[in-house]
């Protein structure tokens, strides 16, 4: 299922092949001069170097450096992969997961560790989420998938009463550290009500729960596999437009990537901007339009990946060199995360400032089917906020 | 047409045996039907005309006109037409996103139905809502997030006993739906309160990509109301579906509480238009289902056996419904999309919402 691609790539002039299905991140025609999109992004590491060239990747370089072709669905499915086959105590389980799932990120899976660790639940997000808690306390590692994060809030109880509580409520006699929870989110282009949510907010509202948002395949493999190690309960959100718009050379050893802490993709000296997930994209295009159209302009873009709890101290010192902070997510402004660190940075930076820090989120509307493209945060609305925020 | 047209000459027809099976109630429909051949004539068209709505709605998808989800019910025809025979516009039904043939047979015109999966403003619920929110009257959806429903029929039922309305709520969910919690929740709460609701499992073999034996312990979905009675009925004979609509009306309308009513039925398409429905079974059981069992098949083979049609006069129905959807199809697609402005309603009761809510950026608001 993945292309191993042993000839080393230079990664200066790539040709993408843009996908031909109308819901690709990744518009036609350039806009404002700007090749929009995730086919056309510098984020990703199309090449092996460019791929281990990662500070965090560093250690795994030196012992295994062999990188393939995957797309953001075959990253997950490898993580799940190796953290099957380095876990005899892990299992695999959610609606439809046993012939792939409906993104493919469990294929193969069932075929190659059996049909007792990776197996279909009925459709009950209430249980899944109870039972994986159940199975967690006992020291297992339950890697449960909800379909879609629009239908994770049967499970909310579950998640929030239960999974985050447990090791609080019985002074460390028992905890969850074994569960992970995963779940696709955000806009797909056409998904309506139902498949577009990015529920994040609901749940970083509580004490207990970690959550971790990947941009990309590399991100997504190696956040993963951290997720699920870590010893605490982690609720993975991947965005599923990019599960097969988002393709790198992906380092096939097993390695993780650091929980908590953000990465800085872009340096800059004028403005922060913060997002995560499939935002990222959205950012960066609107940081090449912002940084052509005001000529001179230095923009710092900073992936979160782990949403709860959020690199406050990174965000701190750019905000604390720049002045100015822009921040940006698909889901509604109100109470969104956008609020959380805007708060904490008008906490930390407010001498620092120089301008009000600016959110770019979705509308407080519920989540609309033919109104999508003036809901989103989209590049032209990130570039008026970064305007906004470097002419106040 | 020729024979049947407005014909209100009852016939008598006779299911088989097998149509019904019982569970804790001594009681049953009676096999015998008298129907008048207009009715009969009535339900065949009616399914015809959904069987080429959904094709309509199939070929459009496929040309990108309609996006996001859509779930067609192609084979389940019999269960909405023959649950409607039995029902007025006083008895209420509630199902889940498998909704255009429910919204068709309970009002909703056809170039609605298509102008809402193509989110026009001529959409049944002003484009809105897509294919899984359509509504008209008591007709409550339609619903996406899978037995969030059945505590709705429910309540809906609640509010018939309430107001001293004998009628009979039908609130419809799948095989797959059929293992959620709150599924047991409204059926110990309509036994404990003797609510006049029937839960309808629609049982179509399949919740989406996994079939009911691997999902539910019991795939006796009449028996899972434990303490409710049940009724597991052929759903693919559209009149069978009819008898045991009418018997449950009566049930509930003379104050015995709940029922739970498997129809067995079966899909021939994926579970969505996102599903090629082939990767978890075999071409040859959709083939087998559609050649025995497809009920358009089945009520036209009636009617040609009772004298009510022929050949030529159910032929001639289906070019015109045909003509109907193509029409309603082509206007649909004609009609505008909703106002910018719609995007923003709805939200709070007209009157009561805030004054301005905020947009993506503290420059975008807007004022109600």
């Amino acid at each position: 299922m993945s292309i191993i691609s042993k000839v080393a790539r230079r990664s200066i002039s790539i040709r993408v092949s843009q996908q031909k299905r109308g819901y690709a991140a990744g518009t036609a025609q350039p806009q404002d001069g700007i090749q929009q999109g995730v086919a056309y992004s510098h984020l990703l590491k199309r090449g092996p170097e460019d791929a281990l060239r990662n500070p965090e990747l560093a250690h795994i370089s030196a012992v295994n450096g062999e990188t393939t072709k995957m797309n953001l669905f075959q990253a997950v499915n490898d993580a799940m992969s190796i953290a099957l086959a380095t876990d005899d105590n892990a299992v695999v389980f959610g609606e439809d997961v046993s012939f792939g799932g409906v993104f493919r990120a469990t294929t193969g899976l069932a075929e190659k560790f059996g049909k007792d660790r990776v197996f279909n639940t009925p459709l009950t997000e209430q249980g899944i989420a109870g039972f994986a808690i159940g199975m967690a306390a006992v020291g297992h590692t339950a890697i449960a998938e909800i379909q879609f994060a629009d239908y994770i809030f049967p499970a909310f109880d579950q998640l929030v009463n239960e999974a985050a509580k447990y090791r609080y409520r019985s002074g460390n006699q028992f905890n969850v550290g074994g569960l992970t929870v995963r779940a696709p989110c955000s806009a797909v282009g056409h998904g309506g009500h139902y498949h577009s949510q990015s529920p994040e907010a609901f749940f970083a509202h509580c004490p207990g729960l970690k959550i971790v948002s990947p941009r990309s395949p590399i991100q997504a493999k190696g956040l993963l596999l951290a997720s699920i190690r870590d010893r605490n309960p982690v609720i993975f959100f991947e965005p599923k437009n990019l599960y097969r718009a988002a393709v790198e050379e992906v380092p096939v050893a097993d390695y993780e990537l650091p929980l908590g802490k953000a990465e800085v993709l872009k340096k800059g000296s004028d403005v922060t901007i913060v997002g995560y997930g499939a935002q990222m994209y959205t950012l960066e295009n609107a940081i090449q339009l912002a940084e052509k159209k005001m000529p001179g302009l230095s923009c710092e873009l900073i992936d979160l990946r782990t949403i709860v709890p959020w690199d406050v101290d990174t965000v701190v010192e750019s905000v604390n060199k720049t002045g100015r902070l822009v921040i940006a997510h698909e889901a509604p402004k109100s109470s969104g995360m956008g609020a959380e660190i805007a708060s904490t940075i008008m906490e930390r930076c407010f001498l620092r400032l120089e301008a009000p820090i600016q959110r770019v989120c979705g509308w407080d509307t519920p989540f609309p089917l033919i109104f999508e493209k003036f809901y989103m945060p989209s590049m032209i609305r990130c570039f008026d906020a970064i305007k906004t925020s470097v002419n106040y | 047409m020729a024979s049947a047209a407005g014909d209100s000459e009852t016939i008598r027809i006779t299911l088989p045996e097998s149509s019904f099976e019982m569970f804790r109630t001594e009681e049953r429909p009676s096999l015998e039907i008298d129907i008048t051949k207009e009715k009969l004539m009535q339900m065949y068209t009616q399914m015809t005309t959904m069987r080429r709505m959904e094709m309509a709605a199939d070929g459009m998808y496929k040309a990108k006109k309609i996006r996001g989800f859509c779930h067609l019910c192609n084979g389940q025809e019999a269960v909405s037409v023959g649950m409607e025979a039995a029902i007025t516009s006083t008895d209420h039904v509630i199902t889940a996103y498998r909704c255009h043939g429910f919204t068709y047979v309970r009002g909703g015109s056809i170039k609605s139905i298509l102008a809402e999966l193509m989110g026009r403003a001529e959409g049944i619920s002003g484009g809105k809502g897509g294919s899984m929110h359509m509504f008209s009257e008591s007709f409550y959806g339609g619903n996406g997030i899978v037995g969030a429903q059945v505590p709705l029929g429910a309540g809906v039922a609640f509010t018939q006993k309430y107001l001293d309305n004998p009628s009979v709520t039908f609130a419809l969910y799948g095989d797959g739906a059929s293992n959620q919690g709150q599924v047991f929740e409204s059926f110990n709460m309509a036994k404990l309160w003797d609510l006049p609701v029937v839960f309808v499992c629609e049982n179509n073999k399949y919740g989406m990509g996994t079939s009911a034996n691997r999902s539910s312990a019991s795939t006796e979905y009449f028996k899972r109301g434990d303490y409710i009675p049940g009724i597991k009925v052929n759903g693919m004979d559209a009149l069978a579906v009819f008898r045991a609509s009418e018997w449950a009306k009566e049930w509930t309308s003379s104050g015995k509480g709940p029922l739970v009513m498997e129809l067995s039925t079966y899909r021939y398409g994926g579970h969505s238009m996102s599903d090629p429905g082939t990767t978890y079974r075999t071409r040859e059981e959709i083939q087998h289902m559609r050649s025995t069992s497809d009920p358009i098949t089945g009520m036209k083979t009636l009617l040609v056996d009772h004298g009510v049609a022929t050949e030529a006069d159910l032929k001639a129905i289906d070019k015109e419904a045909r003509q109907i959807v193509d029409q309603a199809a082509k206007e649909a697609e004609a009609s505008p999309e909703p106002d910018l402005k719609e995007f923003f309603t709805e939200i709070y009761v007209k009157g009561s919402e805030t004054p301005s809510i905020r947009g993506r950026e503290p420059g975008e608001t807007h004022y109600y």
